[in-house]
């Protein structure tokens, strides 16, 4: 067996607060293995991004890590030297945000935002770069990629924008790459080619990739194996096929019965989307993974 | 760009036209007159046919359209009138004291600004800090003091008792009488500045592409010189407008604390005794001022974000 590319153990953080820390993840472990991509689903506030911000080093206080190890190719990213860590992210490890719109720099173009990689992690000259640049962008098919590298962000639609954080991200060829939902802001004909091209070029390249959605849809259009996280916490992990197939945690099933299906119907003739009830549930009151429970769903015993 | 430049220049002409007849309209409708506020003073009575003398010689009896048509006509010749009090052409008057002015403006302003934009700057860096709070009392004390009472103060402090610095006069333009003054007036702008600096760089440190600037491994320093600093930019350049504007009207106080022959007492003075002509001319020429200002901000806006030249 190889050994895993990412290796997050008993991962706990939480907020701050004066000498105590309030915890948010309680003890997540999951691996990912060299260019495999790896979903991580949940509801809103569940953990999932700030997962993927401490693996980037990119909490911001009063967030901070309790306990745990991120390994990254057996190297763990908590105990690297600042430099260090600086010198792997965007390097080695690279991250797409959600909002395409607010996450470039509106007063540069975007071909010296992208040249900016090959400046920091390869010693470039400014105009070696900015060519680079030009050729990182026709990577991800952006048309015209000469004439766009010199536009400005507010000159792109959302789908280009979140091209050019692509292209950026993959500038460096990242042995893992972090989509924090990449595609929830996009519209959906755009969502498509954009998991498509997130998908070709990972594959193409053998980039590892975790891909953070709360659409069960999209991570099994891209990944082999899915996480789920329910307030806090890694509730269930499997293989894509075997998770839609029989899943195992009450929330994982709240989560695909709140899916619609195409010609799935109830006897009134119209599906009924389940819905999980209230918002989600305070953390210091939930003692153990069976934790669902006080929401009350259909998928959860009657 | 070109074009967006010859536009904002152009846009000039109509605001300038507009103030002028304004100005004129309303210098019409304040009561009293040069001839009487000459006997204002109670010492001597008031001469009837005195006044109707100089009310004659100033056209002031002549019906207000008629003068509105010769304000109009001298204007657009550039020729601004004649003093009533001196019989010295408004321009000479005006000539000789706006470039005191000026200097005191632009000393001032450059002060404030190479104080007050890295203090704000470092305070963004480290909010909470010893300095952060340091500076953020000092710039609402700043804000808070009257300018008369600091200039008497810096005055007391650097010239009566260190006598480090003149006091007050022009001193035939040397830069040590300028000091105290333009420190004085700078205050408020270099208060206003550092507040909006540090405004300004916690908005953009808080911003998406801040996050994906560090997501890309630069360092601090580097986040801040290729990401932080322009967008910044933005906020302070209005500032700096806005305040440099109003800088020449603002300094009257100091000119009269500081006997800086200056174009803001010559119109308080000139207000005061009804000196209509002088009283249009300064107020025009504090306009264009502004509107000068005004454009060369927009035309720097311009030129630091691509997404206004499109509008």
């Amino acid at each position: 067996m190889t050994a895993p590319l990412l290796d997050i153990k008993d991962l706990q953080l939480g907020v701050a607060l004066g000498q105590s820390i309030h915890p948010l993840l309680k003890s997540v472990s999951f691996q990912i293995m060299p260019g495999e991509a790896y979903g991580l689903v949940g509801e809103s506030g569940s953990g999932k991004s700030v997962t993927s911000l401490a693996v980037m080093g990119l909490l911001k206080k009063p967030l901070a890590v309790s306990s745990g190890k991120i390994l990254f190719k057996g190297q763990d990213l908590l105990a690297l030297p600042k430099r260090e860590m600086r010198r792997l992210r965007g390097n080695r490890v690279a991250m797409i945000f959600q909002e395409p719109m607010t996450a470039l720099n509106p007063l540069s173009t975007v071909g010296r935002q992208i040249a900016e990689m090959f400046v920091l992690h390869q010693g470039k000259s400014w105009r070696e770069a900015k060519k680079l640049a030009v050729e990182a962008l026709s990577n991800v098919r952006v048309p015209n990629p000469d004439r766009r590298a010199k536009s400005y962000p507010h000159q792109m639609s959302g789908g280009l924008r979140q091209r050019v954080m692509i292209a950026m991200a993959l500038a460096c060829n990242p042995d893992l790459l972090i989509a924090d939902e990449p595609t929830t802001a996009l519209d959906v004909t755009v969502q498509a080619e954009v998991l498509r091209l997130i998908k070709e070029l990972c594959a193409e390249r053998g980039t590892a990739v975790l891909f953070i959605s709360h659409d069960l849809g999209v991570i099994a259009s891209i990944c082999q194996r899915v996480g789920v996280m329910y307030a806090g916490c890694l509730v269930e992990e499997n293989e894509t096929r075997a998770l839609f197939d029989t899943p195992r945690h009450d929330y994982t099933r709240g989560l695909l019965g709140a899916l619609p299906r195409l010609g799935s119907r109830s006897q009134h003739g119209r599906q009924r989307l389940v819905d999980i009830d209230s918002i989600i549930a305070d953390r210091s009151k939930l003692t153990d993974t069976r934790f669902i429970a006080p929401r009350g769903t259909e998928g959860s015993q009657p | 760009m070109f074009r967006f430049t010859l536009r904002r220049i152009l846009q000039i002409i109509p605001t300038v036209v507009v103030v002028a007849l304004l100005i004129f309209v309303i210098f019409s409708v304040v009561p009293g007159t040069f001839a009487a506020s000459l006997f204002a003073d109670g010492k001597r009575a008031a001469d009837p046919q005195m006044i109707a003398r100089l009310n004659e010689e100033f056209g002031l009896n002549k019906p207000l359209m008629e003068r509105f048509v010769a304000y109009v006509t001298d204007l657009a010749q550039f020729d601004l009138g004649t003093s009533f009090r001196t019989r010295q052409p408004v321009f000479d008057l005006i000539n000789d004291r706006m470039w005191a002015s000026l200097k005191l403006a632009i000393v001032a302003m450059v002060f404030a600004l190479a104080v007050g934009v890295p203090l704000g700057f470092l305070a963004a860096m480290r909010p909470g800090s010893v300095l952060d709070t340091v500076t953020m009392i000092g710039a609402v004390s700043g804000l808070s003091m009257p300018q008369f009472w600091l200039g008497l103060l810096a005055m007391y402090l650097f010239a009566l008792q260190l006598n480090w610095l003149p006091s007050f006069g022009y001193g035939n333009g040397s830069f040590q009488n300028l000091i105290l003054p333009a420190v004085t007036l700078g205050v408020t702008p270099l208060a206003l500045l550092a507040r909006t600096t540090r405004a300004g760089v916690l908005d953009v440190l808080n911003a998406d592409f801040i996050r994906t600037a560090h997501s890309k491994g630069m360092s601090e320093i580097k986040v801040v010189r290729w990401h932080v600093a322009r967008n910044a930019l933005v906020l302070i350049v209005t500032t700096v407008g806005l305040q440099f504007g109003s800088l020449i009207g603002q300094a009257v106080v100091i000119e009269k604390l500081f006997a800086w022959p200056g174009i803001g007492s010559l119109l308080v003075d000139s207000v005061a005794i009804r000196d209509i002509p002088v009283v249009q001319g300064t107020i025009l020429v504090i306009v264009l001022w502004f509107l000068v200002i005004n454009t060369a901000v927009d035309l720097i806006y311009a030129a630091i974000d691509p997404r206004i030249k499109q509008e």
